[in-house]
């Protein structure tokens, strides 16, 4: 009877540890009555009672994932799915199985508000539930992470569409698809070419290829098209609502490393109908932007659910398997291993809720902002305003942060538990090496770790970085040790601050340069006070945070030290250091 | 068209937690050193349930025998989809044998009218008889079938059932109604659903309200308290917010079958057998090694 909920203590810890009275007061209006229990049998009169929901919605997400998923994990990835000859595809048994407990369970509406049949759950609730289902199934996260193209529909179209549609994602009757990328439009999305066009009725027909495709024979299919020819860059391009019909066909089934039971899908789009998102020509620029960031705490939440499943295995492993007439857990280069993968873990996951977190504050003050336009006071709107923009500002530098630092951790990870496990763990017997080959997407899809450094490094440098340590430094702390530890991250912060101001003088090209070592440097900073936040409370966390500190902080240093350098040769010598290309024989 | 179908479930204590502390020094088991849960067997029965209504429409009714914290396998019906729950308590059914237990059941589902089918799980893990089911069929003048696994078949009042017979299978053609014992390998048993659990965290019996507002308001005098209960009550019904509790008199039992005078079961003495390790066996990794443990296996009837 596993439980993947009640059997993980970090995550049992972050659940009592994070404000969720905050984050539930807002994401439930102050428990306005219109939301009461006598209006929607299932809301909250409290943020106890809120609270006490979304125990019990992890606790069942916790059940399905051990119970139902984790169990056929295997399976899925050794069956793939079946494209048909009409253009359809038909998902493997298993995979059906788990949309249907899915689905069983009202766990596909888990945002969604509760008009429309949802849990009306915040997004760090959401995301918890989304590291549980990766921990059962990395893939499955695909089709179970994919509920923010329902939020964006939610978020950005019209009343009709919200309510012709958002009911039948809360059922789990359909999945959706965000259809992005195009043969020559990966993370350059400016350059989309997929046409959309208006017949003589007024509707909407979109006509061309698009590929790489998650989940692209889902149900209801989110697609970027260029409404405006003659407007080449992101301006050009609206967002549009397209239902899976003969028009649109699946034209080739991706053979991946990993997540084999998410379909990768190159689709064909004959001028199919669709339904416009919103505004014209803010497809890419307003609605795409807020749902990839979206996206990506959803795949920061896959890479951390993946590792957790793998260095289970792994500690496991260590304990059992004797060499050298012991447990191999004891030998100095395993324990160490052991270690550094857990903290890193704890590490990646303390940032990831961190974000949340800000996430569900910037996102409930704008829902509120568009839903009580007429009600709210001025001076009201103005707060509201200012407080939404600030935590916009810091989730534009978290938000990218978490995917890179998560998705590289769960790689390092990954790859570590197969080390751990040796020849054992190269062979199929164990399923580490499926761990690793999950977890390899996830510092690509969504914008690749060097794309959200790009993104990371200009919060690190535009303020949001200093301003919200800063507020971190001032939470007084009582024991000596943990005071230390405090004044290590003051003066790790005065040496990013130091780097900051020269990578300024030496502009943008050298800023990207250096971008993962000031990323990584702030990370060192803005993890080590969320540690100590967690020591306060926990003996273990007490030397999870020591150790953090203490091993990062040379690390630190160290990159400090390279971005002060001033070598820019990557760039200058780069056919003499990389040498020439070899050419294609 | 539709079934009308009752489930028959029971709060038992979580056997496979037993510790030093689980039974007193009477023999008897002590209820408060053990966690309880459902039976797990009857959690088959009530998915076998809730499978035929969502294929063919219908009502799901379950019923549970017990003392006033049963509530909560009720509201763990609810979270999965049962349609109504009902408590049956009552103190002068306590110590109530398998030939008691099903009596008062069977003056229960009477009680319902007309009903199609009945699902029982196979066993508790408490008793272990397997003998409340059975019963229970005789009871209703219903014809039976145990260690049901499917329904291979069903087609208006005739049903098709696979039942396990242990070394295979054999399926069984029968008329409705009709009473099935369920085994665990029949199915998985769903999840409770999210906004269910949401809702009918709120479900509670008469009972359980007034101990709660026993505790939460103690300065409230006797009337006061009756007044709080019927407006807490008239809310939670409009809300269908309130577990049916039967005693008795509801079923119109007749007492001398209820309770320890309804019961001939006896318990003549009550053994508890810790089994020690005593050594270890070493059997050579050969082909007459092996025959040799078989053949001891099977003398000792371990196998076969």
């Amino acid at each position: 009877m596993a439980n993947y909920f009640s059997d993980n203590e970090d995550l049992q810890f972050l659940f009592n540890h994070l404000d969720l009275a905050k984050v539930a007061t807002v994401q439930e209006d102050n428990f306005h009555p219109s939301n009461s229990p006598t209006a929607i049998l299932y809301a909250p009169t409290d943020a106890a009672d809120a609270i006490d929901n979304y125990r019990r919605v992890l606790e069942i997400t916790g059940q399905v994932a051990g119970e139902h998923i984790a169990p056929r994990a295997e399976t899925v990835d050794l069956k793939g799915h079946h494209l048909n000859s009409d253009g359809t595809v038909t998902l493997s048994d298993a995979v059906r199985d788990n949309l249907q407990v899915l689905a069983q369970t009202d766990l596909m509406g888990f945002t969604l508000p509760r008009r429309y049949g949802g849990l009306n759950c915040p997004n760090v609730i959401y995301t918890m539930a989304v590291e549980m289902i990766s921990r059962a199934d990395g893939s499955l996260m695909n089709l179970f992470g994919l509920q923010g193209i329902a939020e964006t529909i939610n978020a950005f179209a019209s009343p009709e569409i919200k309510r012709d549609y958002l009911p039948r994602f809360s059922r789990g009757e359909v999945t959706g698809a965000m259809v992005l990328t195009e043969p020559d439009a990966g993370s350059d999305l400016q350059a989309v070419s997929l046409r959309a066009w208006q017949d003589n009725d007024g509707t909407w027909r979109l006509n061309g290829v698009k590929r790489f495709i998650t989940n692209g024979c889902g149900d209801i299919l989110l697609t970027l098209a260029r409404s405006e020819p003659d407007i080449k860059d992101g301006r050009g391009l609206s967002l549009f609502l397209a239902e899976r019909g003969p028009r649109i066909k699946v034209r080739h089934l991706e053979e991946k490393l990993g997540i084999h039971g998410s379909p990768t899908c190159e689709l064909v789009y004959d001028d199919a109908p669709a339904k416009l998102i919103g505004e014209r020509q803010l497809g890419l620029i307003s609605y795409v932007m807020s749902l990839m960031n979206g996206a990506r705490v959803g795949v920061a939440a896959q890479a951390v659910g993946i590792a957790e499943a793998a260095f289970r295995v792994a500690r496991q492993y260590a304990h059992s398997r004797k060499q050298f007439g012991k447990a191999i857990e004891h030998l100095p280069a395993v324990a160490e291993m052991l270690v550094d993968m857990k903290i890193n873990l704890e590490a990646a996951r303390a940032l990831l809720y961190e974000t949340c977190i800000v996430c569900d504050l910037e996102n409930n003050n704008l829902r509120v902002l568009e839903e009580q336009n007429t009600t709210l006071s001025e001076e009201e709107k103005k707060r509201r305003k200012n407080e939404a923009r600030g935590w916009k500002r810091l989730n534009g530098m978290l938000t990218p942060m978490s995917k890179y630092y998560c998705s590289e951790m769960s790689i390092r990870l990954t790859s570590d538990a197969i080390q751990v496990l040796g020849g054992s763990g190269y062979m199929t017997d164990y399923p580490v090496e499926r761990y690793y080959r999950d977890a390899r997407i996830t510092s690509i899809y969504e914008g690749t770790s060097q794309l959200q450094i790009v993104a990371a490094v200009r919060g690190v440098c535009s303020g949001a970085f200093e301003k919200r340590v800063e507020e971190y430094e001032q939470h007084p702390f009582s024991e000596a040790p943990i005071q230390k530890l405090h004044q290590t991250l003051v003066e790790g912060k005065r040496l990013v601050i130091e780097a900051i101001e020269f990578v300024k003088g030496r502009g943008g090209t050298y800023m990207d340069l250096y971008g993962r070592k000031l990323v990584d440097s702030a990370l060192v900073v803005l993890i080590g006070h969320l540690l100590l936040r967690q020591a306060e409370t926990n003996e273990r966390k007490k030397q999870v945070a020591r150790r953090f500190i203490e091993t990062g902080w040379p690390t630190l240093q160290r990159d400090i030290a390279l971005i002060r350098s001033g070598d820019t040769s990557p760039l200058e010598q780069l056919t003499t250091l990389a040498g020439p290309p070899p050419g294609v024989n | 068209m539709g079934y009308e179908c009752v489930v028959c479930v029971k709060q038992v204590p979580d056997t496979t937690r037993v510790t030093g502390e689980s039974m007193k020094a009477d023999g008897t088991v002590n209820r408060a050193a053990l966690p309880t849960i459902f039976n797990p067997e009857d959690l088959h029965a009530l998915e076998a349930a809730l499978r035929v209504r969502d294929q063919h429409g219908g009502h799901v009714t379950v019923i549970t025998m017990g003392p006033g914290a049963a509530a909560e396998v009720l509201r763990e019906c609810l979270y999965r989809g049962a349609d109504r729950v009902i408590l049956l308590t009552d103190r002068r059914a306590a110590a109530s044998d398998t030939l008691a237990t099903s009596y008062i059941l069977s003056r229960a589902i009477r009680k319902l009218g007309p009903i199609d089918l009945v699902f029982c799980g196979r066993q508790a893990i408490d008793g272990d008889t397997a003998q409340v089911g059975p019963q229970l069929a005789e009871k209703l003048e219903l014809p039976q079938v145990t260690y049901f696994e499917q329904f291979t078949d069903m087609i208006d009042r005739t049903v098709r059932i696979r039942r396990n017979v242990g070394n295979g299978w054999e399926i069984l053609q029968a008329r409705l109604p009709l009473l099935v014992t369920v085994l665990d390998s029949a199915n998985q048993p769903r999840p409770p659903a999210a906004k269910k659990v949401m809702q009918y965290k709120r479900a509670h019996t008469m009972e359980e309200l007034r101990r709660q507002l026993a505790e939460t308001q103690p300065s409230l005098s006797e009337e006061q308290c009756e007044q709080e209960l019927g407006r807490q009550v008239e809310q939670l019904q409009q809300r269908g917010l309130i577990i049916n509790q039967w005693n008795l008199d509801d079923i119109q039992a007749d007492l001398q079958w209820c309770g320890l005078s309804g019961s001939p079961t006896k318990v003549h003495r009550i053994q508890a057998i810790v089994l020690t390790k005593e050594g270890f066996t070493e059997i050579p990794p050969t082909e007459a090694g092996i025959r040799q443990m078989i053949g001891e296996l099977i003398k000792d009837h371990t196998l076969g």
